[in-house]
């Protein structure tokens, strides 16, 4: 190589060097705090108390169950409404896809607290007082969850339905004498499996940590069990945040090999 | 049956019903509609109409005019500052760590162990990261102790405080970063080779392909970034009562205390508040879809 | 080819990559003001040398200069070379006038300067109210010839496309790829066209440079690639061809037999003997539908396809015996009579028409 093309490389690596400072800046600013949220949880008298403690607790699986099966609930009762809703404006009614688009665009607009404030007023009263049962305030619950996953819910199918053309998928199972239920359970289902899986597993992240909403709607849930914990004990709250934390990266794990497998991507933005 | 062309797609040809007019068709989105009206609008309208009436019935601007009291102007302005300077950092430190790993010749390997931590980061919102900051940089904090006893500089008495309003904004920008790499991650994959190799080619150099090129097409998304990531913060709950429980006026955790008790005494201002946020929400929504648009289009 | 000094110089121009060697051994000089095809299909390293001379790939080894100046090291933005790239690469923020200028903003020139020569790019590319557009708002030809316009704008010493048409629509193809010449013929300046379609290559350029799986295959005018074409590949790349085989009868005259009937293509066979197979190839033009009666070959068939693609008649004969099938093209002329499936009739062609494939290895011919 020639003399220019020697330096020409050099400079290359030499520019490297700065990039893999602020690489490495970003991430120790990323895993300090987990770091720590280890090393506190660790600091116990008897090592692994923290964890033990927690484990022990059946508050903690209570919590965690409330949460896990709110999540289920979200998922499915999503899932049952986002795909043929998604599927019928694709194919049949086109028009009204403005319509339906700035609906699973409001979600964004409102932050949690306005919705449960907003939830909580229509419904502590008068004539459907869900506030004031339990199982009435857990359907509330579910029901804003299913409000919060919309648009990632619909954005991943819609993508998943557009990616795999399904216009054509119908009417070629509309030519071979399929009827709807067939239709949409047996081929358009399988095929947005990806983009259905991916939104199910970020909803789970998301219900899993969530802590607004279940707070002032005061569930059971496993967000406001760590808040007082946080209130309440010293290494208790650092083992379950460490939890929750693989919790969630269980549930992103899962939606990255999912999301490889197929389309429908889907954006991972979540609780704040 | 009829021949369906690529555009006819509101033929009704599959329903076999005599009769049946493509106007009932819509049905088909009732379900949805019904839920979201229940759960979404209806909540949203009596917010809405609710902050237009005051405690007797009647109509009135009065709650509108409230909000300039002088505590919730601060929250607002607050809550401003914070989502906007969490959003500069984010957005900054994020398309620096994001060019990292796309462009700046770093191993390829480095950017989906990055993506994907990214996606994580940017769900630990919340409590848990509240704790996190906690165990790193309060009192006794991990970071906190070791520069004591490492260099002999106890932050606390430095005047420096996780519990205040810097200390939130840098606890924010540990969801609001990753959130940057995952948005401008792929608006960097669409500069395209050929323009880079176009430019070289008519004689500029790397310097002033970023300054004309590169950046200019970039900017739309990362100014639609920037939006987000502000009306991300601006809208964040948890995070902000678990680590100052309302010592500072951030809007957010303010409605929170409305809703548990009408501290305002006026629950028609605690509605304009609300009404307030999601108006901010939504011009930052806005403006984030019409520059996301204006980027689709250049890099056709 | 005119006996200038060659003004761009490849001399044993290599790259090899990790995997494969993509160009072996490019030797190439091409004269002041010429138009050079590099003409091939994918993969034949036709690409890569293109991105050699521009600079965006550094050769493995050899030299390439311009005007006398070895440039093979130097970096792609101190070549003056101007590039248009198959997806045309206009930036999108920035109006057609803005692309067009954008190489003499880089080189600072002053303001009324580019305008007056981007005035000057517009109206030779025939666009010239269109300036204040963005690319997103103009159809793919209009914006080829930006990206031609701006390559054109820094006066380069060499003009290098590649690919430039395979994205539009045929008829555009047709009418962009004339005024591509045209602009070239007015303005002298050297050009090296890379492209994978014959019949561009064949129209438009002064000398063609035929490639294959990185090697250099013929170079020469259109009507040398096409008339005599020096290796098998040429001959069946370039235009269609008919490929029989054949047994040789008597070298000396080149008397073979094809199908049972015998050829005399009246050219000696250096190298063969009687008795040996040997593959012929026929251009299907040069064959005839009626017998006639002048001292041309003939060969017997049945035919068993008929094509009418509107100018041109394609008729596909089964020779007799076991010979294969002979497919020729003759003019739609008013009063033809076609053959109908089925019949039996016989062609003619000049027995010098006809030419040797021995295997991959060559090609021999007539004159």
């Amino acid at each position: 190589m020639s003399e220019q093309t020697a330096a020409r490389s050099a400079q290359r690596r030499r520019g490297s060097a700065i990039w893999w400072v602020v690489l490495l800046v970003g991430v120790a600013y990323f895993t300090v705090p987990l770091v720590a949220t280890l090393q506190f949880s660790l600091r116990t008298k008897v090592p692994f108390a923290a964890y033990t403690n927690v484990l022990q607790d059946p508050v903690f699986w209570s919590r965690l169950g409330y949460s896990a099966m709110c999540a289920v609930c979200t998922i499915v009762l999503s899932v049952a409404l986002v795909v043929p809703t998604a599927y019928w404006v694709r194919l049949k009614v086109p028009r009204l896809r403005p319509v339906v688009e700035f609906i699973t665009l409001l979600p964004f607009v409102i932050p949690p607290v306005v919705l449960v404030f907003g939830l909580i007023r229509v419904y502590s009263g008068n004539p459907i007082p869900l506030v004031a049962t339990d199982l009435g305030s857990t359907a509330l619950l579910v029901a804003a969850y299913v409000v919060l996953s919309l648009p990632y819910m619909y954005r991943a199918v819609d993508t998943g339905l557009r990616s795999i053309d399904s216009q054509s998928l119908t009417e070629a199972a509309q030519s071979l004498g399929a009827g709807w239920p067939t239709i949409i359970l047996r081929v358009i289902l399988p095929n947005v499996r990806g983009a259905v899986l991916s939104g199910a597993f970020l909803t789970f992240a998301i219900v899993m940590g969530e802590f607004t909403i279940a707070n002032f709607l005061f569930r059971p849930a496993f967000g406001p069990y760590l808040s007082l914990l946080g209130n309440s004990k010293t290494y208790e709250p650092a083992a379950v945040s460490l939890i929750s934390f693989g919790l969630t990266w269980v549930a992103m794990a899962m939606i990255a090999i999912v999301g490889r497998q197929s389309r429908g991507r889907v954006s991972a933005v979540g609780v704040r | 049956m009829t021949a369906v062309t690529a555009t006819a797609t509101t033929q009704d040809a599959p329903d076999a019903r005599p009769g049946s007019r493509r106007s009932w068709a819509w049905l088909g989105i009732l379900p949805f509609l019904v839920f979201s009206g229940l759960f979404l609008l209806l909540p949203i309208s009596f917010l809405v109409i609710g902050s237009f009436v005051d405690r007797s019935g009647s109509l009135t601007l009065q709650n509108y005019a409230d909000l300039s009291r002088p505590d919730i102007v601060l929250a607002f302005r607050t809550t401003i500052e914070v989502s906007l300077v969490s959003a500069l950092a984010g957005t900054f430190v994020g398309f620096l760590m994001a060019y990292a790993v796309i462009l700046a010749g770093l191993p390829k390997w480095l950017r989906a162990p990055l993506v994907t931590f990214a996606g994580v980061a940017s769900n630990f919102a919340g409590v848990p990261l509240a704790l996190a900051f906690i165990f790193t940089l309060g009192q006794l904090g991990l970071v906190t102790l070791f520069l004591r006893d490492t260099f002999g500089i106890y932050l606390y008495q430095q005047g420096f405080s996780l519990y205040t309003q810097v200390g939130l904004e840098l606890v924010y920008v540990y969801f609001q970063l990753p959130l940057m790499i995952l948005i401008i991650a792929p608006a960097i994959d669409g500069l395209k080779r050929d323009w880079r190799e176009a430019a070289e080619n008519l004689g500029a150099s790397p310097r002033q392909y970023w300054r004309y090129v590169a950046l200019p097409i970039l900017m739309p998304s990362l100014m639609g970034a920037a939006i987000l990531l502000f009306g991300n913060a601006f809208g964040a709950q948890a995070t902000a009562y678990q680590l100052t429980g309302g010592t500072i006026p951030i809007l957010a955790v303010k409605i929170g205390a409305q809703i548990s008790g009408d501290v305002l005494r006026n629950v028609g201002l605690g509605y304009a508040m609300a009404m307030g946020m999601v108006l901010v929400m939504g011009v930052a929504i806005g403006c984030y879809i019409v520059l996301q648009r204006k980027a689709e289009r250049w890099s056709r | 080819m005119s006996a200038q000094p060659a003004f761009l110089v490849l001399r044993g121009v290599r790259k090899e990559f990790p995997a494969h060697v993509a160009v072996q051994g490019f030797d190439l000089e091409v004269p002041r003001g010429d138009f050079v095809s590099f003409l091939g299909p994918s993969g034949c390293g036709k690409t890569t040398t293109l991105r050699m001379i521009a600079g965006f790939e550094l050769p493995t080894s050899g030299t390439i200069s311009i005007d006398g100046q070895d440039v093979s090291q130097t970096s792609p933005h101190d070549r003056n070379v101007g590039m248009v790239f198959q997806s045309y690469a206009l930036f999108p923020n920035m109006n057609v006038a803005d692309n067009i200028g954008f190489g003499l903003r880089v080189r600072h020139v002053k303001k009324d300067a580019i305008r007056r020569k981007v005035g000057e790019m517009l109206d030779l590319i025939h666009l010239s109210g269109k300036g204040g557009q963005y690319p997103y708002e103009l159809s793919g030809g209009m914006q080829q010839r930006v990206a031609l316009a701006r390559a054109l704008a820094i006066e380069p010493r060499v003009l290098l496309l590649d690919e430039p048409l395979s994205a539009l629509d045929a008829k555009i193809r047709v009418s962009l790829r004339q005024e591509i010449r045209a602009i070239q013929r007015q303005l002298g300046i050297t050009t090296v066209y890379v492209t994978h379609d014959q019949e561009e290559a064949l129209s438009l350029s002064d000398t063609v440079v035929v490639m294959s799986e990185g090697r250099v295959e013929q170079v020469g005018p259109p009507s040398a690639i096409y008339g005599t074409p020096a290796t098998a590949f040429v001959a069946r790349f370039v235009g269609q061809l008919n490929v029989l085989a054949a047994t040789v009868l008597e070298p000396s005259v080149g008397r073979i037999s094809v199908a049972g009937q015998e050829i005399v293509m009246r050219k000696p066979l250096p190298g063969l003997v009687a008795g040996s197979s040997v593959t012929v190839a026929i251009r299907p033009e040069t064959i005839d539908l009626d017998a006639g009666a002048d001292a041309s070959e003939r060969l017997q068939g049945v035919v068993d396809d008929l094509q009418f693609l509107g100018p041109v008649i394609r008729v596909r004969l089964r020779l007799d015996g076991d010979g294969g099938t002979l497919q020729m093209d003759t003019f739609n002329r008013p009063g033809l009579v076609p053959p109908e499936l089925g019949q039996r009739i016989t062609v003619r062609f000049p027995g010098s028409a006809c030419m040797v494939l021995d295997g991959s290895s060559g090609a021999q011919e007539g004159p």
